[in-house]
């Protein structure tokens, strides 16, 4: 059971991912047939899945959902931008609630009832709106008697939606969760005061003393009147986060008291308003097809007061004329569907599932037979056999197969960064909606492989940087529009390969770094000097600096109390490196330079007495042999290399690491190191071996975490060398005077 | 099989380190192989050899004789090492040489006599009495240092 669940959930993964691809493929217009009907068995599936394990909230949900998009599916209802916002929020708390099935948890159904009333809003508005459209022609041709009515009868529909400013009434009451989860009242009011103009009435009787008050309640609700062209979707929008924790009672302008559309109101509420049909309804009865139609409105509860309005008045005016039409109505929405199941076939390449954790055995014995093959070789060669022999010749033929078999392995593991990119889109429609701009993401290249672990650690350092790019990248609408740019902002998300590795770019075309803004808050924070002399992009570079984003500057989207130098971090944790380029008032690119896998590291193999040791080459700026006189000592041990009139720390490698007590004196190679905290410093080896690729091997698995080393390899000769962590090299050297070194050890 | 685990014979393999005579369960050893040159490991405490490449694992070798405070070995061809897993890593021993392989039911195993030395409490769990001689039991828990600060 416990296997079928896993599959069960894997396949939800993939199945959300398709929902999602093939709602943004809506949302931009290409929803053609095939792309509705993916979507529709999306949901379909994972409902059905649910079902079978009794995943009864999901199921509640996805099941209105499905009906929704049924609705799409058979042409019933019309693709609009509106409709697939919201299906595209619905996909994103279906996902919500696969995610907690999966932990074995369920969502509060309270939750969903917002989403579910819209879609259900939808169906109806639709229904009632093709109605109404459909009718009239019909209307003119049958009955001509009724053209002067009709159109009457139809106009105050579109009046009392779309035109004048209409006042409505807003009961807010947040929960605690919805301070919990950062959200903040004063920031939706705001924002709902944009709208038009709002009145607010604070509630404040519940609030208890103070020595009763707990500091994570909620204790304050409001009234709210607002005056404003916007639909209710529009007011909706705004409490769009706040889902479930609130209570929120919108009333509409025409609308009585019992068509409320409270967030957290019981699922049969629709029932009860089955008893207010007004009694114009009466003299409808056993005209069938109107008669369902107005059930399906009420049943319903709609939110869309004046749509239902409308169809009764036309059927008020005119009972007789809609008699013909609406049978029409549902045949026509009947034949589309028959259609379309018809041709709901996948081309999709056949997979396999298989256990990560065989591939990576797969991977770790490939590389066992890539340093086997090279021993061999070497072996071979010692030995003094012919190179052109038919031994010769076999091994080259062995190293071509071993390379081949690499590379294949090495695909297995690989994944397109599309797995990522696709949970940026719902991540940039939170965040513009929270900071009220506009963006459109832009994604390139989703298609490209990479290292499934640098994918899954490539999630983290990526959200912050969209975030931060539609936080403090784009400039609001006004802004853009005042600087002649469209009010939309883009955000561009792209991969590519190159020279071996990944590269990811996120570029956004805002108002770019504002380098005399930058420059101050460095100055200000102490991380450079008032007269320093920098380069443009050593301003722009500065935002990686270590403290440089501090509590001041955070904000409810980006401060997380996360920095770019976090980001930075996480990068160069995969062996990546990143770099921004920033033009003023066009944007700003963040570019990510990433290994293809984890597995394998370029690095520079070095000596330092009779340990060889490697050196990724991502941390390796250049490396260099001083001249004696630009070693300098400075206090009692410490020394320092002058590179081009500055100076930078210059660490033994051998004494830091303790292979040998005392710096070595007499000359060496120094490599010029870039540390995580972004200083520079000098590290003092014997000699460099080389450069080569190898094969990462993990230290903790059988050991322990070692300081100023970061993991394990194996050279060709088949010995076990060790990569260097620079960051922990040069904070070891901090404390070496404490620790034992392994001379100690041997005397 | 009996099916009572007190009289259950055990295999253990024994082994000789700085004049003595030790043993270790066979179910954790997972194979024995002749001495490489170990890789150093900076930092690391006195016993730990350093790492050895065993095929494609990287596995630190702990110079027994030196954890059970008898002395460093100097490594030889002669010297081997068991490969053993203990807890969820997989270590290997350095130790002189491996003399036999006994099957002992567990009530042949006494216990520790008491003796004040640490070291002895700590990693010797019983001691089995032979024609030979008296032969060590070690528990191989604990043999790996706990964490690297404790080490360091």
């Amino acid at each position: 059971m416990e296997a079928i669940r896993a599959t069960f959930f894997q396949e939800c993964e993939e199945l959300l991912a398709d929902l999602e691809t093939g709602l943004l493929a809506m949302e931009e217009g290409q929803g053609d047939s095939e792309t509705v009907n993916a979507v529709f068995r999306a949901v379909h599936s994972v409902k059905g899945g649910a079902g079978a394990f009794g995943l009864d909230g999901l199921v509640r949900f996805a099941h209105v959902f499905e009906t929704t998009l049924d609705g799409v599916r058979n042409g019933e209802l019309e693709v609009e931008a509106s409709l697939v916002a919201l299906m595209l929020r619905c996909a994103d708390r279906l996902s919500d609630h696969v995610s907690a099935a999966k932990v074995g948890e369920s969502l509060d159904p309270d939750g969903d009832q917002d989403l579910i009333k819209q879609l259900e809003a939808f169906c109806v508005a639709e229904e009632a709106g093709e109605a109404g459209e459909l009718d009239l022609p019909i209307a003119f041709a049958v009955v001509p008697l009724s053209i002067g009515d009709a159109p009457e009868a139809f106009t105050p529909l579109v009046a009392s939606t779309e035109a004048g400013p209409a006042e409505w009434r807003i009961e807010f009451k947040p929960h605690a969760t919805l301070y919990a989860n950062a959200n903040d009242a004063s920031v939706l009011l705001r924002e709902l005061a944009r709208l038009g103009e709002l009145r607010v009435e604070l509630n404040a009787d519940a609030l208890p003393g103070l020595d009763t008050l707990d500091v994570f309640g909620a204790y304050l609700s409001w009234t709210l009147w607002l005056t404003t062209e916007k639909a209710e979707a529009d007011i909706r929008d705004v409490f769009e986060f706040v889902d479930g924790d609130c209570d929120l009672t919108i009333r509409g302008p025409g609308a009585n008291d019992t068509v409320d559309i409270a967030v957290t109101s019981t699922p049969d509420i629709g029932d009860g308003d089955r008893d207010l049909i007004p009694a114009s309804a009466g003299p409808l009865e056993g005209e069938m097809s109107l008669q369902d139609l107005l059930a399906m409105a009420r049943g319903a509860s709609s939110d869309t007061a004046e749509a239902e309005a409308a169809a009764e008045s036309v059927i008020a005016t005119e009972p007789r004329v809609l008699k013909e039409p609406s049978p029409q109505v549902s045949e026509s929405a009947n034949a589309p569907s028959a259609k379309s199941a018809g041709k709901a076939t996948d081309v999709a390449q056949p997979t396999i599932r298989v256990d990560l954790d065989r591939v990576d055995r797969l991977i770790d014995l490939v590389g066992e037979l890539v340093i086997n093959q090279a021993m061999l070789a070497q072996q071979v060669h010692e030995a003094g056999l012919a190179r052109s022999g038919n031994i010769a010749l076999g091994l080259d033929d062995l190293e071509q197969l071993t390379r081949e078999i690499q590379d294949s392995v090495m695909a297995i593991r690989a994944q397109p960064v599309k797995s990522v990119f696709q949970r940026m889109p719902r991540l940039v429609r939170e965040v513009a909606s929270m900071t009220g701009k506009s963006v459109r993401l832009v994604t390139e290249g989703e298609g490209t492989e990479v290292d499934k672990t640098v994918i899954e650690r490539l999630s983290e350092p990526l959200t912050h940087m969209i975030r931060n790019a539609v936080d403090h990248g784009l400039e609001s609408p006004e802004a853009r529009v005042a600087a002649g740019k469209p009010a939309e902002g883009v955000i561009r998300l792209a991969a590519l390969h190159r020279s071996g590795r990944i590269v990811i770019e996120v570029s956004d075309d805002g108002k770019g770094i504002d380098r005399a803004r930058v420059r101050s808050i460095a100055i200000e924070r102490g991380l450079i000097e008032p007269d320093a002399v920098l380069t443009e992009e050593e301003v722009d570079n500065l935002i990686f600096a270590p403290g440089f984003s501090t509590a001041s500057a955070v904000s409810d989207i980006s401060g997380r109390g996360v920095g770019m130098d976090v980001v930075k971090r996480s990068i160069q944790a995969l062996g990546g490196r990143i770099s921004i380029t920033s033009i003023p008032g066009k944007g700003s690119t963040f570019t990510l330079s990433l290994p293809l896998t984890l597995a394998v590291l370029d690095g520079m193999v070095v000596s330092v007495g009779d340990h060889t040791l490697v050196v990724p080459i991502t941390v390796i700026v250049e490396t260099l042999q001083p001249k004696p006189v630009d070693v300098r000592s400075l206090g009692p041990h410490a020394t320092v290399l002058a590179v081009r009139g500055s100076h930078v720390p210059l660490i033994d490698v051998g004494s830091a690491m303790g292979f040998r007590p005392d710096p070595a004196s007499g000359s060496g190679v120094t490599i010029l190191v870039e540390s995580e905290l972004g200083g520079l410093a000098a590290l003092r080896v014997d000699s460099i071996q080389g450069q080569r690729q190898v094969v990462i091997k993990s230290l903790e698995q059988n050991y322990d975490q070692v300081p100023g080393i970061a993991a394990a390899t194996i050279l060709g000769d088949g010995r076990v060398a060790l990569i260097v962590d620079v960051d922990g090299v040069i904070a070891l050297r901090r404390q070496t005077a404490t620790r034992p070194t392994l001379l100690d050890k041997a005397s | 099989m009996s099916l009572s685990p007190s009289v259950d014979p055990r295999e253990l393999i024994a082994f000789h380190l700085g004049g003595q005579e030790f043993c270790v369960d066979i179910r954790s050893v997972l194979e024995i192989r002749g001495w490489a040159p170990a890789t150093a490991i900076p930092q690391s405490p006195s016993y730990v050899k350093g790492v050895i490449n065993l095929r494609g694992t990287v596995l630190p070798i702990v110079d027994l004789g030196a954890r059970l405070g008898l002395g460093p070995s100097e490594p030889s061809a002669r010297h081997v090492i068991i490969v053993a897993r203990i807890s969820n890593k997989t270590v290997g021993l350095l130790v002189e040489a491996v003399s036999d392989i006994l099957t002992v039911s567990d009530d042949r195993i006494q216990p520790t006599p008491d003796v004040a030395c640490d070291t002895v409490r700590s990693f010797v769990k019983g001691v089995i009495a032979q024609d030979t001689g008296m032969i060590s039991l070690i528990a191989l828990d604990g043999i790996l240092p706990e964490t690297v600060a404790e080490a360091a």
